[in-house]
């Protein structure tokens, strides 16, 4: 059971790509995970498993849950029934070790006003055996012009940019970030998505809770997405893009008028429409090759081929509003 | 599993806590509001009366000491209780509040590390101030060592640790930083009272005298000023304090939250 010679593999992992890598070990494994504060239930019946060298995102209305989740799988809170193992280990009981491999950054840390950023980074440092070099991690996050600067006079974004850098500075192999890029500005959230995936190619794995959709379709292998305390689909972004609309759609002008049977037949083509001269294809899979080949065959020429895709926006609003019907009264 | 969790033990415990326990030490000197209060207002108050014809004259009315004789174990009591009930709970009340004790849960370091390191810097802060009205009594206004050093190390190190434990049973109870300062004024004020800061405690009713002795800071004057004459602390002094340091520090055990 070593952990450390997997770290070196890892980076092939992401040859394959996308939710392809299961049969690994999981670097995180989360088991019909539930959560209650009070009567209010938080969590039920939360599973999941995030694969080494994995970006996992967590995506959901404010309140679904997904810091509840997170929290339970860094050891902040314990489960009230369910089992978590990060690395093999339990969050409750290998405390320790598990804070040693995981790195967290959560939505509200704050640090004393009226120390400095060095002296932040400097102490969190000697906290973890094999630590970050400061000087570099502090550059790559653009605070290292900070490092003399009271934590109090760091604006919002530098705040949640050094509290990155200490989610790293363990050279943790999972990294929690919960709402990394809340407060930053565009560019500086451009800057941190290659910096998450920068560390990812080193071989971390990074669970990540967020709500901008852009983030999670640009970053995650996967996405999980909670709602009301429950995981209501889990799958690529692209995956859950093409449920949100059945599909994705090919629009295009056909040369001559052609029989709509001819695109109806092909197993990727779900629905034929007429939009005026234009034709409107919907369907999944390798679409746009299926429909030019099989006009093409028919003498068929598609010019002026618009091929749209449905975002994970669409999806987050249609999986989530669909939850909203009334199905059961919530207690 | 057993080279796992050798490869995950903390890297060096005790640079871990030497890294919060200077931070924890430039915070107090970045803000000397409690040094200030603790170290500078006793000493200032030292040598005023120390300079004052009439409060270097035994008086029978205080057990044929001087008015600045019984002083040196009030002032010692007052920068105590000062350190321990105002500034050590205010920023482990304030750390919790901000999520900075949640923070560092999750790191391998315990959180209860910079509680530890508050009370070593407060610890040191008390020192400093009773080095510094013991050397001042001795060098400047004609007073003798203490003629006990065992006792009088044991009465003030009994004395922190009864107020280190109320001061962090204010930090266990106090839900905000607000609360704590309500609490401590509430507390602090009478028991500076009964310490006879503002009105020697020999002066006061028999029933006061007797309040006095089983209040904290009444108990460390007590258990101070004998050893300071050459006498063993009296009994009853020390074990008041022993028994605020055991019950208060069970609380706070018992009741401290970290986030």
């Amino acid at each position: 059971m070593t952990h450390q010679d997997r770290r070196d593999d890892a980076p092939g992992l992401n040859e394959t790509g996308g939710p392809g890598f299961v049969a690994r070990t999981p670097a995180v494994e989360v088991a019909h995970l539930r959560k209650s504060y009070g009567s209010v239930v938080a969590v039920d019946d939360v599973s999941f498993s995030v694969a080494e060298g994995e970006i996992f995102g967590i995506l959901g209305p404010n309140g679904a849950g997904k810091t509840t989740t997170v929290e339970c799988v860094i050891g902040l809170r314990e489960p009230d029934a369910g089992t978590i193992r990060l690395l093999g280990l339990d969050p409750v009981n290998d405390r320790a070790e598990l804070h040693e491999v995981v790195g967290v950054q959560l939505q509200e840390s704050a640090f004393p006003a009226k120390l400095r950023v060095g002296e932040i980074l400097d102490m969190y440092r000697t906290f973890y055996r094999n630590p970050a070099d400061v000087t570099e991690l502090a550059a790559a996050l653009g605070i290292a012009g900070k490092a003399r600067d009271y934590y109090r006079s760091l604006s919002g974004g530098q705040q949640q940019r050094l509290s990155v850098a200490l989610a790293l500075i363990g050279r943790p192999r999972v990294t929690v970030l919960d709402e990394m890029s809340a407060g930053l500005d565009p560019q500086a959230r451009r800057d941190a998505w290659r910096l998450i995936e920068q560390v990812r190619d080193r071989g971390t794995t990074i669970v990540l809770v967020t709500h901008f959709m852009e983030e999670a379709e640009r970053l995650c292998d996967r996405v999980a997405l909670i709602d009301d305390g429950h995981i209501i689909a889990l799958d690529t972004p692209a995956g859950l893009a093409a449920r949100a609309r059945g599909g994705k759609t090919v629009r295009f002008e056909p040369s001559a008028p052609f029989d709509e049977g001819l695109l109806t037949r092909l197993a990727e083509v779900t629905r034929v429409e007429r939009d005026g001269r234009h034709v409107v294809v919907t369907g999944t899979g390798e679409l746009v090759n299926a429909v030019i080949l099989a006009l093409h065959a028919a003498g068929v020429e598609a010019r002026d081929v618009r091929l749209d895709t449905a975002s994970l926006e669409d999806a987050y609003v249609r999986l989530t509003e669909e939850r909203e019907r009334p199905e059961e009264p919530r207690s | 599993m057993s080279d796992a969790r050798a490869l995950t033990r903390p890297r060096a415990p005790l640079a871990a806590f030497g890294a919060i326990f200077r931070n924890e030490a430039r915070l107090v000197w970045r803000q000397p509001a409690g040094a200030i209060a603790a170290i500078g207002v006793s000493t200032l108050i030292l040598v005023v009366f120390g300079e004052l014809h009439t409060f270097q004259q035994p008086s029978s009315r205080l057990d044929g000491l001087s008015a600045f004789q019984i002083y040196i174990p009030i002032l010692i009591a007052f920068s105590i209780g000062l350190l321990a009930l105002v500034y050590l709970p205010g920023p482990l009340v304030a750390y919790r509040e901000q999520g900075i004790l949640r923070r560092l849960a999750v790191t391998p370091v315990p959180a209860s590390w910079v509680l530890a390191a508050q009370l070593a810097v407060q610890a040191c802060l008390m020192l400093i101030a009773v080095l510094i009205i013991m050397v001042v009594s001795v060098a400047f206004f004609g007073q003798h060592s203490p003629g006990n050093l065992g006792g009088f190390l044991l009465a003030v190190v009994l004395s922190v640790a009864a107020l280190f434990a109320i001061g962090l049973c204010i930090a266990a109870v106090a839900p905000t930083s607000g609360a704590v300062r309500g609490i401590t004024a509430a507390v602090l004020y009478p028991l500076l009272f009964f310490s006879g800061l503002y009105y020697p405690v020999q002066l006061m009713p028999t029933v006061m005298v007797d309040i006095s002795h089983f209040t904290p800071l009444g108990a460390a004057v007590q258990a101070i000023v004998y050893p300071m004459f050459g006498e063993f602390p009296p009994a009853l002094g020390l074990l008041v304090l022993a028994a605020y340091a055991l019950v208060f520090g069970f609380l706070a055990k018992r009741f401290f939250r970290w986030e």
